[in-house]
């Protein structure tokens, strides 16, 4: 088996790398959180979580506090299955170096 | 065949920096990391500064007290208790404005806001059983119980970093440790609750702001 073969096309790109850390360790987070951790423009980041939900891997949650509405995201299990999959790839090839 | 690469190219650089990436977002959403080592350092001077004015009002009372008829004894004790309680809020408002004041330069430094979700997290954590220690070391001297007031205040202070270490440096665990070895030696000392106290929130403070002082900020 490569060495590259469970590396996950779909992190390789920083900001859902970022997106997806987060979410690993945060129940559930709002755009807001989200824009501020990885100081990033409204639209750059919406696309990317555009990208993450169609894969499944993250779960949008719509909701009011009081009259506001209040969007927030959380990682779905397949998400989390496939970040951990991820995570084990890089550890293996930075062993291997 | 199988080739050592000794060099780092460029593709395993970028997965190298990747981890980092990983670990900086996950403590940097989980946590609030611009507490200065300085507040500590000022929260344990005012602490010491305090204790030390108690001291001698100690002296006071107990002098004071040795000299009056035992039926104005009780007059004296509540005004007294007056001053230790303006003694004791004096210094809470002294150590959390420098606290405050130096955090909040850290986090201006770090591009952080100090009301962010992570700080506010720190603070809910912090304060539920902090307050509650409040209330409960005031019981215990409405009660006239006052040699578990200096106990229980290190106590609930120990749960309450214990409860906190979880949102910001994980230092602060061992710093909630130590005062709650102290706060529970000092419940079978009753007398010597000053010293303890002192020694806690002063001395304790003092140590541990400047081994966090030159463990991140010195630059």
């Amino acid at each position: 088996m490569g060495l590259i073969d469970h590396i996950n096309k779909a992190f390789e790109n920083r900001i859902r790398l970022g997106i997806m850390s987060i979410l690993m360790v945060n129940e559930s987070v709002d755009f807001n959180f989200l824009k501020e951790q990885l100081k990033l423009t409204d639209g750059n980041l919406a696309s990317h979580i555009n990208s993450l939900e169609k894969l499944g891997y993250i779960a949008i949650i719509k909701q009011f506090i009081g009259k506001k509405p209040n969007t927030s995201y959380s990682a779905t299990k397949i998400g989390e299955r496939a970040f951990k999959e991820h995570l084990n790839a890089l550890e293996k090839l930075i062993k291997n170096l | 065949m199988h080739y050592k690469v000794l060099y780092m190219s460029p593709e395993n650089k970028n997965y190298l920096n990747d981890i980092n990436e990983i670990r900086s977002m996950m403590e940097q959403s989980s946590r609030f990391l611009s507490l200065s080592g300085l507040s500590g350092i000022f929260a344990g001077t005012w602490a010491l500064i305090g204790a030390g004015i108690a001291h001698s009002l100690l002296q006071q009372y107990k002098a004071e007290i040795a000299i009056t008829e035992y039926c104005s004894s009780g007059e004296v004790q509540f005004q007294y208790l007056g001053k230790f309680f303006l003694l004791a809020i004096g210094t809470i408002i002294l150590a959390l404005a420098s606290g405050t004041y130096f955090t909040t330069k850290k986090a201006k430094e770090n591009n952080q806001s100090i009301w962010s979700a992570t700080a506010m997290r720190l603070m809910i954590n912090l304060f539920i059983p902090l307050t509650c220690g409040g209330i409960f070391s005031f019981a215990l001297i409405y009660h006239g119980v006052y040699g578990l007031v200096a106990p229980a205040m290190l106590v609930f202070y120990g749960l309450s970093l214990l409860n906190a270490s979880k949102y910001t440096l994980s230092d602060i665990r061992t710093l909630g440790i130590a005062q709650l070895i102290l706060g529970c030696t000092n419940a079978f000392f009753i007398g010597y609750g000053l010293y303890f106290w002192a020694f806690g929130f002063g001395v304790l403070h003092i140590i541990y702001g400047i081994i966090m002082y030159n463990k991140y900020e010195r630059n």
